[in-house]
């Protein structure tokens, strides 16, 4: 492949939101009401979306008759680059929209980034993306701030899922070899750069949430590398059961 | 606008009219503002689509249906689908809004106003039915990923509202 560090660059990006998207998704039919059930799964919609845009790009890439299918259903577990954090289980309705919050914040901040970007599909693709994931951080926050600042049993939820997935938090920010040779190219975002806006604006409405901020400084890792947690497996068997099961089939 | 007005030769026009957005079945998708060019080069069709949003269903049925109508006046044509620039409510015509209206969806409002509507509950939305913007949205996600799902509280019905996109 010519561009090898480009095709790893996309992939890292993309495969947050393709991980993200199959978490939601699986609450279609399962939410705890009608309204936010149709809202995980829309929220699903617009990042499978991007995530095509993406893996037809890196395709392209690939070349050698490579397709987003390939890329997106016939990866090995190491092969998925996604941060540990989207992977984390849906373990109750604080669980998702915490985990939903704490990466649509990382999100929109990268985009805002990716659309100053030297690539112009990049370029594309964060300036369409950019108007959908507003509207996923509106979501996840007023619900963060209004099960937070609720009941006693929705704010020990919410204090629960904020202390369990705080750990994943870090990782955000951690650079990859393919970042390294993008920023340089002025192609890639410094996610470096991101992670003080970052803990500002979640601190803010982790506040307004009336949710404690974790103290703990020690944070979890791995999963830009190849290395996840035990969820991942799981989910990507069922991810990947028709393309296993029936090669090359289409919809 | 001169920029981003689409540029469709006069005679494909009426054609591509007829084709609509399935999950919105009363708005073309030249009044949706889909189709950002169609032009017959070649003898081809050459035509250049942009999806409203990145995961809408809607565009592979649309890529065929404009191909199917096309052929059906004796044209061959391809179908090319664009990100840039990104589609934005601004470029649904006058025309939709009315149709949008009519078939009970509120169309967009402008930017400031949606946020104001979507983030601080003002009631600026007007209910399709009975035009009171006495309303309250009931869900920013409604039934498809462009819309929010509201409710007017004069006659109690309960309506999509056209989420605004810039």
């Amino acid at each position: 492949m010519q561009n090898e560090n480009l095709y790893n660059y996309i992939l890292g990006v993309a495969d947050n939101s393709l991980i993200l998207g199959q978490r939601m998704g699986e609450l279609c039919g399962h939410g705890p009401s009608l309204e936010t059930d149709i809202a995980c799964t829309n929220v699903s919609l617009d990042l499978f979306g991007q995530v095509r845009s993406y893996f037809q790009y890196a395709a392209e890439i690939a070349g050698e008759e490579k397709t987003e299918d390939d890329i997106a259903f016939l990866r090995r577990e190491r092969e998925y680059k996604n941060v540990l954090l989207v992977e984390q289980p849906n373990t109750d309705f604080a669980f998702t929209i915490v985990r939903q919050f704490l990466f649509d914040v990382y999100h929109l901040l990268f985009l805002q980034e990716l659309q100053n970007s030297k690539d112009d599909t990049l370029k594309a693709i964060a300036k369409k993306s950019i108007k959908e994931v507003s509207y996923h951080e509106r979501f996840s926050s007023d619900w963060v701030v209004r099960l937070g600042d609720g009941t006693e049993e929705s704010k020990e939820r919410i204090q629960n899922a904020v202390t369990n997935l705080w750990s994943y938090t870090d990782e955000l920010f951690h650079q990859t070899e393919a970042d390294k040779t993008m920023v340089e190219a002025e192609i890639g975002v410094d996610v470096t750069t991101l992670k003080e806006a970052y803990y500002s604006k979640v601190t803010s409405v982790l506040e307004k949430a009336t949710i404690e901020i974790p103290e703990s400084k020690w944070f979890q890792k791995g999963g830009k590398k190849g290395v996840h947690t035990e969820h991942l497996g799981y989910l990507l068997a069922d991810m990947q059961y028709m393309q296993r099961t029936y090669p090359g089939m289409e919809w | 606008m001169t920029t981003t007005d689409p540029i469709i030769d006069e005679q494909l026009y009426s054609i591509l009219e007829q084709v609509s957005d399935p999950e919105i079945p009363v708005l073309s998708i030249l009044e949706m503002g889909v189709v950002r060019s169609a032009q017959l080069i070649d003898s081809i069709v050459q035509v250049v689509i942009t999806p409203t949003y990145s995961g809408c269903p809607a565009m592979d049925v649309i890529g065929d249906d404009i191909k199917k109508i096309l052929k059906e006046h004796g044209y061959d044509a391809k179908v090319k689908l664009v990100l840039s620039p990104a589609w934005t409510t601004d470029w649904i015509t006058k025309k939709g809004r009315q149709a949008l209206l009519k078939y009970g969806i509120a169309p967009p409002l402008e930017a400031d106003a949606d946020k104001d509507v979507l983030l601080g509950g003002k009631k600026l939305v007007g209910c399709p039915q009975c035009g009171s913007t006495n309303t309250k949205m009931v869900s920013q996600f409604g039934s498809t990923a462009c819309k929010a799902f509201f409710q007017c509280e004069d006659c109690l019905e309960p309506f999509d509202y056209f989420k605004c996109l810039k």
